[in-house]
């Protein structure tokens, strides 16, 4: 069994003045997991630590057995920002073939890529004409490129219509199915039935973790929601 | 630093200018049109003006477009999380910036070619040294000005900011370049400072190609272009950085 796929321990991140994440410790393992939490909280913040692109002050964060950010893991990651981090005047399949160069994998991943988000017939039309939730999608694409062991997802359904926020989330299991550990971040609570695993966050500490029902039961609470105001009242 | 990736980048680059109409037919007609501008002009002046002022108009050119276009594109890029995303994967900064400077040297090449061709084949100008020469100016010329663009791209948050760094890098290199005022003629601390901006020695080889082609001359002042776009690569590589705060 592999241990878990990322480990952070006592990390420290500090943007201008305000200390975003206090010292946050938190294990995410194979399977989907969902980082809940209102806006603010860092989860962005978080995340762009698992992939290397953000400064930390002091702790470690692990991925896949290796400190993040590191060269062997920069195939390994797939990552997805809030907004679509695609260019706009290339078509779907101009802007995959592209990262997949950059990625060094096969071509023909590129066809797969953009199946797996229901983009086929749109591979030759130019993002900026595409709508905001097709455009996600091809930004999430180009993390599928080559198969990632860890996908870092960054609000990945906000604004989509439910039909496809459906579609994703099976997409998400898919993946995970395969092997590859998925985290995806949401400030909406209701996805988190969706998810193997929780790690309920507010303001840069981790307040709950682990599976949903289990996390209702301790609380008591009907659903996530609940459990989180009644985690919150509990601290204070 | 890789090959495949460098490659990628440049073409992507071009892809992207190749949809973009407008920008293409801008960066390789407006040259040709303000460099015929110049000759009517100057056409019932005595004294050969033409084949003074040219040769620094065919040197500013490749310099200003690309510094232009390529700040541009750069800070689009920035503020896109594009090269965020670019720097989680296996991309290096110089495979970054040189696969811009490939690009936009490859389409200076051509913007190059067009606007001495118009002028040396349909403007008369005199060229005394080999035509080709010219090129190679251009070409470094406007690997300057896309260093330099990516350069100040770092110290820009918006485009608008982005477009107000051409005054203010651009313009003095234009008035101190020797165009105006021959270098050794002006006050001494413009002299020196003209001698420090990279935009003087592409100037020179210019109108030293024209004028007397000394080989030598020429080689010397695009050696010291070329290393003022090197350094200014240097510290754009510096300024991409893949953990931000």
């Amino acid at each position: 069994m592999m241990k878990n796929v990322v480990e952070v321990r006592a990390l420290v991140v500090v943007r201008g003045a305000r200390e975003v994440l206090p010292g946050i410790s938190l294990d995410v393992p194979a399977g989907v997991t969902g980082l809940l939490g209102p806006s603010g909280c860092g989860k962005t913040t978080l995340m762009r630590c698992l992939v290397g692109a953000q400064q930390v002050r002091s702790g470690t964060v692990e991925v896949l057995g290796e400190p993040a950010g590191s060269a062997p893991l920069r195939t390994r990651v797939g990552y997805v920002t809030q907004a679509a981090s695609v260019y706009d005047d290339l078509t779907v399949a101009e802007n995959l073939r592209f990262f997949a160069r950059v990625l060094g994998v096969d071509p023909a991943s590129v066809d797969e890529a953009i199946e797996s988000v229901d983009l086929a017939g749109h591979r030759d039309q130019v993002v900026a004409r595409l709508s905001g939730g097709q455009r996600s999608r091809v930004s999430l694409a180009v993390a599928l490129l080559g198969q990632p062991d860890l996908l870092v997802l960054d609000e990945p359904t906000v604004g989509l219509d439910p039909v496809l926020r459906r579609d994703l989330w099976a997409l998400f299991h898919r993946i995970a199915d395969a092997g590859a550990a998925v985290l995806v971040s949401s400030h909406v609570m209701d996805e988190a039935e969706r998810c193997h695993r929780l790690l309920l966050m507010r303001e840069g500490r981790i307040i709950a973790d682990g599976p949903p029902d289990e996390i209702r039961e301790r609380t008591g609470a009907a659903d996530i929601e609940q459990a989180f105001l009644h985690l919150v009242e509990a601290t204070q | 630093m890789s090959a495949r990736i460098t490659l990628a980048v440049a073409g992507r680059v071009l892809t992207q200018v190749r949809r973009d109409h407008r920008t293409l037919a801008m960066l390789l007609v407006v040259p040709c049109v303000l460099i015929s501008l110049l000759w009517w002009m100057f056409d019932d002046l005595p004294g050969g003006m033409f084949d003074r002022f040219g040769p620094g108009l065919l040197a500013m050119f490749p310099f200003i477009v690309m510094f232009l276009v390529t700040s541009v594109t750069t800070l689009r890029e920035r503020g896109s999380g594009t090269l965020e995303r670019l720097l989680t994967m296996p991309m290096g900064r110089l495979d970054f910036l040189l696969g811009y400077a490939l690009a936009f040297g490859l389409l200076a090449a051509v913007q190059a070619a067009l606007a001495v061709g118009v002028s040396v084949g349909l403007l008369g100008l005199d060229v005394n040294g080999p035509v080709w020469l010219l090129g190679v100016v251009a070409v470094v010329d406007a690997v300057l000005g896309t260093a330099l663009g990516l350069l100040v791209s770092a110290f820009a948050t918006t485009e608008f900011q982005a477009v107000q760094f051409m005054p203010a890098f651009v313009l003095p290199q234009i008035l101190l370049c020797g165009l105006f005022v021959p270098r050794d003629a002006m006050p001494g601390v413009l002299e020196a400072i003209s001698n420090v901006l990279p935009l003087s020695y592409a100037v020179d080889a210019m109108q030293e190609l024209v004028a007397r082609a000394d080989q030598g001359e020429v080689w010397r002042d695009v050696l010291v272009v070329a290393v003022f776009a090197l350094a200014a690569l240097g510290l754009g590589a510096a300024t991409l950085r893949r953990r931000t705060p």
